[in-house]
């Protein structure tokens, strides 16, 4: 069981609105680790699309990721790299 | 405080009693408070909904992603991840737990919450994701009230529903036992709600503009469908007033629902077929009860509209031919779908059209979709085996599409006969009139077709391009329009010129302003709304058929709808007697 915290910038174009944000949910879901996404203070279930749309990620700004699991390592690093991926 | 409310009255009577507000779509979400007992129950039913709502989506998606491709499939992912949100779900347990209040509240309220958050960031991306969270809650609430049928299904108590407005599928679901009065925001005389409604005997007022914003559920009201009001929360001494005014109404009903003519013959001894217009399955019963001489317009989009699936061609058959066995000796004209491509949930998703009304439906839709057109005309053609049946086609603009119906037509037949199902080969094939061009080009079309049927609520709205449901333009929408009783003369003298009968079927058909001018113009069958029928008979008994003829010919002199009304009912004044005339006429 480990716990992961890592920063990412968010790259996408339209932020974590339209595609991205169903993709990012569809990722998260994949791990068995819990995720948790944090702005500025607010700290939401990174596995809810309703939470993660909520949140209103726009591109540019920094998210943190808390993953704790088993695949907790493993489920940060996709995360950070899908948000940080440019779409174009 | 009391507030009386402008509308137009779509069906007469007097409605008293407690409000209940629709709300957008066919749900009306219960409020009800549960016992602790209840909330495992409520849980499981929240469970249930989601997963059969999961099916629905996945076999929609399968559909879609085989008839356009993947890509297009993959507008469900988002739906699915709603589906299973935790912090939805979670929110919704919460509230049913701590609030004690019925899954379907909760989880609207809870939907309500997130989606009021995500319109406030005010994101142009986020509104399209908004417009999926609302269609799959729509879609799982629709699961919870239908396997709780308590919804609106058994109402403890008789109400008046006030909506903004009410789809044909909505209208057709209403428990009509326990409503007392319509009232909608939008809607002209003709929209569905209209003919429903005055089909099924409800007072109803549309067209009020600002219904649901002055009523509340709960609230007192009345329906004057006659005086073309509604009167919200009334003092005691208006709503006494009201009280014996229903009495006196519904006094007055009475012995007019009394049939007394079984025939229609006019004095010097014309028959005339005056027939019923049915929709709904429970409407076949009047058919018998108001002694009309069978149904001359069946419209068979609600054998569609109430399914959740496409009707297989056996349901459909089962359907068509139990209508044609209730309703012999008389006949029945089936009328094959008359909706848009849009109705239909499992065809792939339709974009919205800007004028539905010009748009993908009716005949067009049906050519374009020759599975779901032939699996009805199958249906049609066996059920005609009792032969009192006919088909006929709606919205034809012009010959190339009866010929292809037609083709189609004989296809089945041809199918049928090897598959040695009988049916009868001298099925009668009718041309609804009611396109502008159709009613120009009546000569032609008459000469590969064994009937008409003038649809005037169609053929007026496309005449004085007026939409029906606009309420901003409905005044123009006027059946005594020159150019309607024009057009309505015509294809009625084309129609004998080729030896063809002519009915008609709109509204005008069953108005008593005009009867005479219908039957003097040669008018062969008449079909309504089933109650319309006794009063019909009844004018055209009043009169001779010389005489009708008179009153039609002097009836086109006027220039203006007012002047040629005004003269219609002086006729029917003189004629009638002022006593009768008022008792037919209202």
């Amino acid at each position: 069981m480990g716990r992961v915290e890592v920063k990412a910038e968010v790259n996408k174009s339209h932020g974590l609105h339209a595609r991205p944000a169903t993709i990012f949910v569809q990722l998260a879901n994949k791990f068995s680790s819990s995720v948790r996404v944090v702005k500025n203070d607010e700290i939401i279930d990174g596995k809810s699309i309703i939470a993660i749309l909520s949140l209103g990620v726009n591109k540019g700004i920094y998210v943190k990721i808390i993953t704790e699991g088993e695949d907790a390592q493993e489920a940060a690093d996709s995360l950070k790299e899908f948000l940080e991926t440019n779409d174009g | 405080m009391m507030v009386k409310l402008k509308g137009i009255g779509v069906s007469g009577g007097i409605g008293i009693g407690k409000a209940l507000i629709l709300g957008k779509d066919d749900l009306s979400i219960p409020q009800r408070k549960i016992s602790h007992d209840e909330i495992s129950r409520e849980i499981y039913r929240l469970e249930e909904a989601l997963i059969s709502t999961r099916r629905e989506i996945s076999d929609l998606q399968k559909k879609i992603s085989e008839e356009i491709g993947f890509d297009h499939g993959r507008i469900f992912e988002a739906h699915f991840l709603v589906l299973e949100d935790r912090v939805l779900i979670e929110d919704v347990i919460q509230q049913i737990k701590n609030r004690k209040v019925n899954v379907e509240y909760a989880f609207s309220q809870s939907v309500k919450k997130y989606v009021d958050a995500l319109l406030r960031l005010n994101d142009e991306y986020l509104r399209e994701r908004v417009a999926d969270i609302e269609d799959i809650s729509r879609r799982v609430l629709r699961k919870m009230l239908k396997e709780n049928v308590s919804s609106l299904g058994n109402l403890s108590e008789k109400v008046v529903i006030v909506s903004h407005d009410l789809a044909p599928s909505q209208t057709a679901s209403l428990p009509k036992e326990n409503i007392l009065g319509l009232v909608t925001d939008i809607g002209g005389r003709t929209s569905h709600t209209a003919i429903i409604a005055r089909s099924l005997r409800i007072p109803a007022v549309v067209g009020v503009e600002v219904a649901t914003v002055n009523i509340r559920s709960g609230d007192n009201i009345i329906v004057d469908g006659s005086l073309d009001c509604v009167i919200v929360r009334p003092t005691e001494k208006v709503l006494n007033k009201y009280h014996l005014k229903a009495e006196a109404y519904n006094r007055e009903i009475k012995a007019i629902q009394i049939p007394k003519s079984i025939k229609a013959t006019t004095k010097d001894g014309k028959n005339i077929v005056v027939s019923a217009n049915i929709e709904l399955p429970e409407e076949l019963s009047l058919v018998k009860k108001y002694t009309a001489d069978g149904i001359g317009l069946y419209r068979t989009e609600y054998v569609f509209l109430g399914a959740n699936e496409m009707p297989s061609e056996e349901m459909q058959y089962k359907t068509y031919s139990k209508v044609a066995k209730m309703v012999s000796p008389g006949s029945v004209v089936f009328r094959t779908i008359d909706i848009g491509g849009d109705k239909f949930l499992s065809q792939p998703r339709v974009p919205k059209e800007i004028s539905p009304f010009l748009g993908w439906r009716a005949i067009r839709f049906c050519l374009a979709m020759p599975e779901i057109f032939k699996a009805q005309l199958r249906a049609i053609l066996r059920a005609s085996a009792v032969k009192n049946v006919s088909v006929m086609f709606p919205m034809i603009s012009g010959i190339e599409e009866l010929r292809k119906a037609k083709g189609l037509l004989r296809e089945c037949m041809d199918e049928l006969r090897r598959e040695k199902k009988s049916f009868d080969e001298n099925i009668s094939v009718g041309v609804m009139i009611e396109v502008p061009s159709a009613a120009l080009i009546a000569d032609v079309l008459a000469k590969e077709c064994d009937f008409f049927s003038i649809g005037t609520n169609d053929l007026i709205q496309y005449s004085l391009a007026v939409d029906r449901g606009n309420e901003k333009v409905a005044y123009l929408y006027e059946p005594s329009h020159l150019a309607v009783l024009r057009l309505i003369k015509n294809v009625i003298e084309i129609a004998h010129k080729y030896n063809i009968g002519v009915g008609l079927c709109g509204e005008m058909s069953g108005d008593p302003i005009f009867t005479y001018f219908l039957l003097g113009t040669g008018l062969d069958s008449f079909s309504m709304s089933p109650p319309q029928v006794p009063k019909i008979k009844e004018l055209i008994n009043s009169i001779s058929f010389g005489e009708a003829k008179k009153i039609a010919s002097k009836a086109l002199d006027f220039s203006t709808p007012k002047e040629t009304e005004k003269y219609l009912h002086s006729e029917l004044k003189r004629i009638l007697g002022e006593d009768s005339y008022h008792i037919l006429t209202m």
